[in-house]
């Protein structure tokens, strides 16, 4: 009868294998599963040669085992009931090997009876295997769900990473439009620049011309000395021309550097702070900025106003950077001047002061003006890229924005703005020292 | 004569000195130098008597040449100085308004020194 036994042992092994056919587990137990179905068909007729008694409970043996193991491992779990099941039929076994060694006689006398247990016992496992089939088939279900779910939840994923380098692109060429419109409005600012460096640059040259034309006569006026023998005369005018040489050489460079200054301003920002002279490129940028505007419109005038600080320590910043910022800001305030100058011109005098002052380690350059200030509602937008009040063509709103850039983020510096309506306007820079 | 020239570059006092070298040197003209519009109303305040001419730039930092221009004109009156404008924007609405505030004449820059020198003389006399 121990055949009933092995016969339950092989089938759950194979009932299980056939469960994992399609399993990702597969590969991990199918040798497992063929070498536990070739011992338990081995096993059968060998211990059957030690008779029916030992082979039950070999087999009951087995089955323990198999159960055993198979509760203890995890990837076994779903098949807990149907291997459960099995526990009448070990019982079984054991009682009737146990039974067949100690009274054969009583067993051979009852053999049709001790086989409804038996029969019992393996019926009932064959009856929880529908069962649990039953379980494993909607537990399929749900994997089929799950791989579903899965495969949903991968395409969507794909989908938001296609859309996340879709805007990554978009990102990258908006940045790329943005250097494209400063760098255009570097030039809108070159522009302004021009007509103002024009006028710096022919002050200087006005002197190396006259101080060349002066020497040339002062060269006649020497030979006359010389020839009349007023040696006394000769060497005094040799010494003007001497100074005068120097003047040339001097405003020769003057021109030379508002060149240079012109063409560091046009390229793009080297990003290189060194230790630069405040005033004096307030001074420079102030200059250029009223002058730009007067060679474009003969009819603005205004005061200009410095407040130098002495002793202003040098300040580490990018100078064109920093200069552009100015630039900036003296536009800005000139504009506002002039609007107002168009308003009323009777008693109003357009004036725009630049100070500096040290404090605190700190430097502050303040522009003011007494145009038309700023409306309350609109202070806090004068900072956002693109925010004008100026018809097109006059702004593009984007000084105050790169402004704000290059002070806060470039060089850990502060923007303030003050200003009363109809009355005036006052930006200061304030950057550490 | 004594000519006061008012320009914030320094450069143009070495340069008025040499251009009327013969004139200085004859004792025809005599030259005084003012940085800034402020500097010269302080020089004013001491010698406006002796001032018989100002040579005034127009943009400076500061006070500008129109308003020293009309500060001249609203502080002396007699005897009134001729007061003659300088700048480098040559354009009529500069020189209207330089005119109507009480220069006597205007002149643009690039000075053109031989021109200037025949005004001066015409003055002299
Ligand atoms: N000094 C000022 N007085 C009055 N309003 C000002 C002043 N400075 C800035 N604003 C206001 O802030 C706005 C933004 O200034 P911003 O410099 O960013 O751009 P913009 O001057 O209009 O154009 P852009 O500088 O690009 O040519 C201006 O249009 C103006 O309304
Ligand atoms: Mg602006």
């Amino acid at each position: 009868m121990s055949v009933f036994f092995y016969l339950a042992a092989f089938i759950m092994v194979t009932r299980i294998a056939k469960t994992f056919k399609f399993s990702p587990l597969r590969p991990k137990w199918k040798p497992m599963f063929s070498t536990a179905q070739l011992a338990i068909a081995l096993a059968y007729p060998f211990s059957e040669i030690a008779g029916d008694g030992i082979s039950s409970i070999i087999a009951g043996g087995i089955l323990l085992y198999l159960v055993y193991f198979g509760l203890r491992e995890q990837d076994f779990k779903p098949f807990k009931p149907y291997l459960e099941a099995h526990y009448p039929l070990i019982g079984v076994a054991f009682v009737y090997g146990l039974t067949k060694l100690i009274l054969p006689k009583f067993v051979s006398e009852y053999e049709e009876y001790s086989l409804i247990p038996i029969v019992a016992a393996f019926i009932y496992v064959l009856g929880r295997w529908a069962a649990s089939k039953k379980q494993m088939e909607q537990i399929n279900i749900f994997s089929q769900r799950n791989a579903e779910l899965d495969r949903l939840v991968a395409e969507r994923t794909a989908e938001l990473t296609n859309q996340k380098e879709e805007l990554q692109a978009t990102l990258e060429q908006l940045q790329a439009t943005q250097q494209q419109l400063i760098q255009s409005e570097k030039l809108a600012s070159l522009g302004e620049l021009t007509a103002g460096i024009a006028h710096e640059i022919q002050n200087p040259l006005n002197f190396v011309n006259n101080f060349s034309e002066v020497s040339m006569e002062l060269i006649d006026e020497m030979k006359e000395e010389l020839e009349k023998g007023d040696k006394e005369e000769a060497t005094a005018i040799a010494n003007d021309l001497k100074d005068n040489l120097s003047k040339i050489i001097h405003h020769g460079r003057r021109a030379d550097g508002i060149v240079k200054g012109m063409l560091q301003h046009s390229r793009a920002s080297s990003n290189v702070k060194e230790p630069t002279d405040i005033n004096k490129l307030a001074d420079e940028y102030f200059r250029l900025a009223y002058h730009g505007l007067r060679a474009k419109d003969k009819s603005f005038n205004a005061e200009l106003e410095t407040h130098f600080g002495d002793q202003l320590p040098t300040v580490n910043i990018v100078p064109q950077d920093v200069g552009r910022v100015l630039l900036n800001l003296f536009n800005n305030a000139f504009y506002a001047v002039h609007q107002k100058q168009k308003d009323n011109s009777e008693g109003y005098k357009p004036t725009v002061t630049v100070s500096t002052i040290a404090k605190d380690k700190q430097v502050f350059i303040t522009v003011r003006d007494n145009g038309n200030g700023i409306p309350e509602e609109v202070k806090d937008k004068i900072m956002q890229p693109f925010f004008t009040t100026k018809p097109t063509g006059e702004g593009t709103g984007l000084g105050l924005s790169l402004s704000y850039d290059i002070i806060v983020k470039g060089h850990n510096g502060k923007i303030d703005v003050k200003s009363e309506e109809n009355s005036y306007t006052e930006f200061t820079i304030s950057i550490p020292g | 004569m004594k000519i006061l020239v008012v320009d914030d570059e320094a450069d143009v006092q070495p340069l008025f000195l040499q251009r009327f070298r013969k004139e200085i040197k004859n004792h025809e003209f005599e030259f005084d130098f003012a940085l800034s519009g402020e500097e010269a109303l302080d020089y004013m305040k001491e010698k406006h008597s002796e001032i018989v001419l100002i040579l005034s730039d127009i943009n400076m930092p500061g006070m500008s040449g129109l308003e020293l221009l009309l500060r001249i004109r609203h502080d002396y009156e007699v005897p009134p100085p001729v007061v003659m404008m300088i700048t480098a924007y040559g354009d009529d609405e500069n020189r209207n308004q330089a005119m109507s505030s009480g220069a006597n004449d205007f002149l643009t820059k690039p000075l053109d020194f031989n021109l200037l020198k025949e005004k001066l003389k015409e003055l002299e006399h």
